[in-house]
């Protein structure tokens, strides 16, 4: 039987159902899980998706994060559950104080949409996998407060366990320290990620499919538990 | 009844580009005089008492939810 993939729709969320066909392409059987529940319907990974969740309001994340379904997101992923937080999905990591640092607005001040080309740089976390460290990618990219930011001793603590997952090549869109495009935990179960590689696994509506590797990499982690 | 107030700031070393932006736009009306602009949030509230339990509360809200400490600071006081 095909793992399961569960995707939380939060009042605002955009992208999630884009996040279950990527699940499904993957191969893998996508859940769509409702914010308001306790129930992660035995779920195997998660997917907090990209949108603009309760309308963003106080700060990106900070109203999702207490949601009721966050209990059991946050438990899951301290015990190790797969967690991939994908835009406003890594907002509500951050505000979750499931990764650490945060997400502030574009340093230019408008909002930005564009194909950007990433390098992956631990290929070893659960959504990371099928990819090989050092390998670029290109994925879509949308977002108003996409800039990350942690103070210097976080920052380098990240880069020196390796804990940056993607860093933006080609040019820094949005302001974010030291060009970091995604980062993940100690244990590499739970990633957060500004671009949106569930908007590149199909070659009619994407710039390609080189964001598939991270939903692939979760069904391979799953499969070899 | 009793309001209390927080004030909620970006950090000094956190990029506020939204004071920026009005900073910005300061010239372009004929102000001259202002060197500088960082935007916060003002929160008001009611509560029953200002006792030590109640603002003890207020700052935990003022902590958990209505700032992130990793990049923001926030000040907690009784109005009047």
């Amino acid at each position: 039987m095909a793992p399961k993939v569960g995707v939380v729709t939060f009042p605002g969320s955009l992208d999630d159902v884009d996040a279950r066909r990527a699940v499904r392409i993957a191969g893998a059987e996508p859940v769509a899980l409702w914010h308001g529940d306790h129930d992660l319907q035995g779920v195997d990974a998660i997917v907090l998706p990209g949108g603009f969740s309760y309308g963003d309001y106080l700060r990106c994340g900070a109203i999702a994060r207490f949601a009721p379904i966050m209990t059991e997101v946050v438990a899951a992923a301290n015990a190790g559950v797969p967690v991939l937080g994908i835009c406003n999905g890594f907002q509500i990591l951050c505000e979750s104080h499931l990764l650490p640092g945060a997400l502030i607005r574009n340093d230019h001040r408008t909002f930005v949409c564009r194909d950007q080309q990433l390098v992956i740089e631990n290929a070893s976390t659960a959504w990371t996998s099928d990819y090989t460290a050092g390998q670029t990618v290109t994925v879509p990219l949308k977002n108003g407060e996409g800039g990350f930011v942690a103070d210097a001793a976080t920052l380098d603590a990240l880069e020196g366990e390796g804990r940056v997952v993607a860093r933006y090549v080609g040019g820094n869109p949005n302001g974010s320290l030291r060009d970091i495009a995604g980062i993940t935990n100690e244990r590499g179960n739970v990633v957060g990620l500004m671009p949106h590689p569930e908007h590149a696994v199909e070659e009619l509506t994407g710039p390609g499919t080189e964001g598939l590797g991270f939903f692939t990499s979760a069904l391979t982690a799953l499969v070899a538990r | 009844m009793p309001r209390v107030i927080v004030d909620v700031m970006p950090k000094p070393e956190i990029l506020d580009p939204q004071g920026k932006a009005v900073h910005g736009a300061l010239p372009r009306l004929g102000f001259h005089g202002i060197t500088d602009v960082r935007q916060g949030k003002r929160f008001e509230l009611e509560v029953d008492t200002t006792d030590e339990a109640t603002l003890a509360e207020v700052a935990k809200v003022a902590e958990t939810l209505l700032s992130n400490p990793v990049i923001e600071d926030y000040t907690v006081r009784v109005e009047g």
